[in-house]
């Protein structure tokens, strides 16, 4: 049985739909990253299940009941803020403390608490500081450890680490999971970093749009987009619009170019498909001539170096294309030269067109 | 000091000029004050003396030192949560409040008590004919501005929204999250609010005198129409009670602004 569930969520903003029938179902313990665009509704959703804001329809539901109309002080949600939000005339303790004081838990009570939270954060030492005597990490750290004092029933994490630094992002979400697992917590985290979402979640929403597009594990939006938004927007893809030419052996063309992709075989001929390609399947080797019907033939255009695989970016006639190869081989395919690139036969995906998501009428205001 | 040796030689010249501006004028009533009621000459502390022993004296004060109390804490109980509520919920409502703040200026006093005499003629005694009732009510106009652009300065330097949903957030309701978590971060702005109100209520004579009130400013002016050397005493010191109330808006302010700086800084 599901732990937290959104139950039909609909939210407007006037005329913008911010969230459109949103449904989600998460079990105890278990982190789920609501990850999209600028404007897609995941900050609207993560304010619902808060109680900041109410739904127009739909229900929220913890724990089997039903917290719809519950006020945000009486729901137990533990929330980290985007902005720096610890209380500035309060030391990190006392911030610490402040959710238990108001629980009327007894001092012998709150001390122990402030303390095993700090230290779990890895701030014991910085107790008695003012929120302008920490660095920025830290006050998220403080942000996380105070809405873990009064044992929420779900933690909400709303970017928490966009206003972080590159290094100390990094290590503040492999401690957020690592507090996550050790506690148990059940956990809603709003990112629009997929990096951040995929290496801490258990589960992955990428939300479009006011609606869910998919929500899989980390490997599976990954490998197995359900639509080219998702494609897109989870790591890089090279997309192809592409014919099929023959439904059995799953020939597809791609302006002129005859490609075979097992994925395509049962289609029938002439149906219109996106075939779907990570630049790190894609193999590249130097061409001579302009390379036959079955080849994918253009120029290195640049190089861009990711430490131990570079991306080259290949541009030929009614073709771009975006390869990754190991940076020890990068020395035999410089830019300018003609390249020719192979399809792998697996890890190809083929989406069709008629699933490619209406764009929006207008982006849902961000935050609240 | 490094910033007093860079200054230019004109600067200095300036700083002397605008200095005898504020202090001639100081200087000149406390040589005056130090004279003799009797014989003229200088130098006595009789004036002073005067003052002190004057019954009035104290009794006007005490009267005027309550009303400004009594109006700061009608003012901020009015206004702190209304402000907040306009940050939080109504922002659009933002600027129309600003507008409305502005007329106490734009309204000449006696027009106001004029308005406020009429307005009030028939409400019940222990409010029309107690300066802790009709004052008090004309005094919380006379300070809106002051108190108004005040606290909204002070609202606007934190972050209201994120604040107050942490503090619903674990738990705290509305009135909590208003006395443990917004006051305390616009105390500086309250306190400035305070200060020029009780600077204002201790000052005010059109109001007091319009509506026969007996308040330390008709004091002061019925001791200028009277005695003259008492009266100059009477002025320093009426000027030493809101420089003391300034100094201390000034270290309080000083102690508070210094860490907002660095909280804003860290942003």
């Amino acid at each position: 049985m599901a732990y937290l569930e959104l139950v039909d969520l609909h939210r407007d903003f006037g005329t913008v739909k911010a969230l459109d029938g949103i449904e989600i179902q998460l079990g105890q313990g278990e982190f789920l990253s609501l990850l999209g665009p600028s404007g897609c509704g995941k900050t609207t959703a993560l304010r619902l299940v808060a109680g900041f804001d109410r739904p127009d329809a739909g229900a929220i539901v913890v724990d089997g009941r039903d917290v719809t109309r519950v006020a945000p002080n009486k729901r137990d949600m533990g929330m980290v803020f985007q902005a720096y939000s610890l209380f500035p005339n309060m030391t990190a303790e006392q911030n610490v403390e402040f959710g238990l004081k108001i629980r009327g838990r007894n001092r012998a009570e709150r001390r122990k608490r402030v303390g095993e939270l700090l230290e779990l954060v890895g701030l014991g030492h910085a107790r008695g500081r003012y929120p302008h005597q920490l660095s920025g990490g830290m006050q998220q750290r403080v942000a996380l450890a105070r809405a873990l004092a009064i044992e929420p029933r779900v933690l909400l994490l709303d970017e928490p680490l966009s206003a972080l630094d590159a290094k100390v992002r990094v290590q503040l979400r492999e401690e957020i999971r690592r507090i996550q697992l050790e506690l148990g917590i059940t956990t809603l985290y709003v990112t629009h970093d997929q990096e951040e979402a995929l290496s801490v979640s258990d589960h992955v929403a990428v939300m479009y749009g006011g609606r869910i597009e998919q929500m899989g594990t980390p490997s599976e939006m990954y490998s197995s987009p359900a639509t080219p938004f998702v494609a897109e927007f989870i790591g890089t893809m090279n997309r192809l619009e592409a014919t099929v030419v023959d439904g059995t052996s799953g020939e597809v063309d791609h302006n002129g170019v005859r490609m075979t992709v097992p994925a395509a075989q049962g289609l029938s001929r002439g149906e219109r498909v996106l075939v779907l390609i990570r630049p790190e399947t894609l193999e590249l080797e130097p061409a001579e001539g302009n390379g036959g019907p079955a080849d994918l033939v253009g120029d290195v255009l640049t190089h861009t170096f990711l430490g131990p695989v570079t991306r080259l970016k290949v541009i030929g006639s009614d073709l771009e294309l975006i390869a990754d190869v190991p940076t020890s081989r990068v020395d035999a395919l410089p830019i300018g030269m003609k390249v020719r690139a192979r399809v792998p036969e697996v890890g190809v995906k083929l989406l069709s067109l008629q699933t490619e998501p209406a764009a929006p009428a207008a982006p849902a205001p961000a935050g609240r | 000091m490094k910033g007093f040796r860079r200054m230019a030689p004109s600067a200095y010249v300036w700083l002397l000029l605008g200095g005898l501006y504020f202090f001639i004028p100081l200087l000149a009533t406390l040589l005056f004050s130090l004279k003799s009621n009797q014989t003229g000459k200088c130098c006595t502390l009789a004036s002073y003396g005067w003052v002190i022993h004057n019954g009035d004296f104290w009794h006007t004060l005490k009267v005027s030192f309550l009303l400004a109390l009594e109006t700061i804490a009608v003012s901020l109980l009015i206004f702190v949560p209304t402000i907040y509520w306009v940050h939080l919920r109504l922002p659009r409502l933002r600027p129309v409040i600003a507008f409305l703040a502005l007329i106490p200026f734009v309204v000449p006093p006696i027009v106001m008590v004029v308005g406020l005499l009429k307005f009030y003629k028939g409400s019940p005694e222990w409010f029309y004919a107690q300066p802790w009732g009709f004052l008090v009510a004309a005094y919380v106009i006379l300070a809106f501005p002051y108190m108004f652009f005040s606290l909204d300065a002070g609202f606007r330097a934190i972050d209201v929204h994120t604040l107050t949903e942490a503090s619903n957030s674990l738990g705290a309701s509305w009135p909590v999250t208003l006395v443990k978590v917004i006051l305390p971060n616009i105390r500086a702005a309250a306190l400035a609010g305070s200060f020029l109100t009780l600077a204002i209520v201790m000052g005010e004579f059109t109001i007091a005198n319009l509506s026969a009130f007996h308040t330390f400013p008709l004091f002061l002016q019925y001791v200028n129409e009277t005695q003259a050397y008492p009266a100059a005493a009477l002025t320093l010191m009426s000027f030493a009670i809101t420089w003391a109330a300034m100094l201390s808006l000034l270290f309080v302010g000083r102690k508070r602004g210094a860490r907002a700086s660095v909280i804003a800084g860290a942003r």
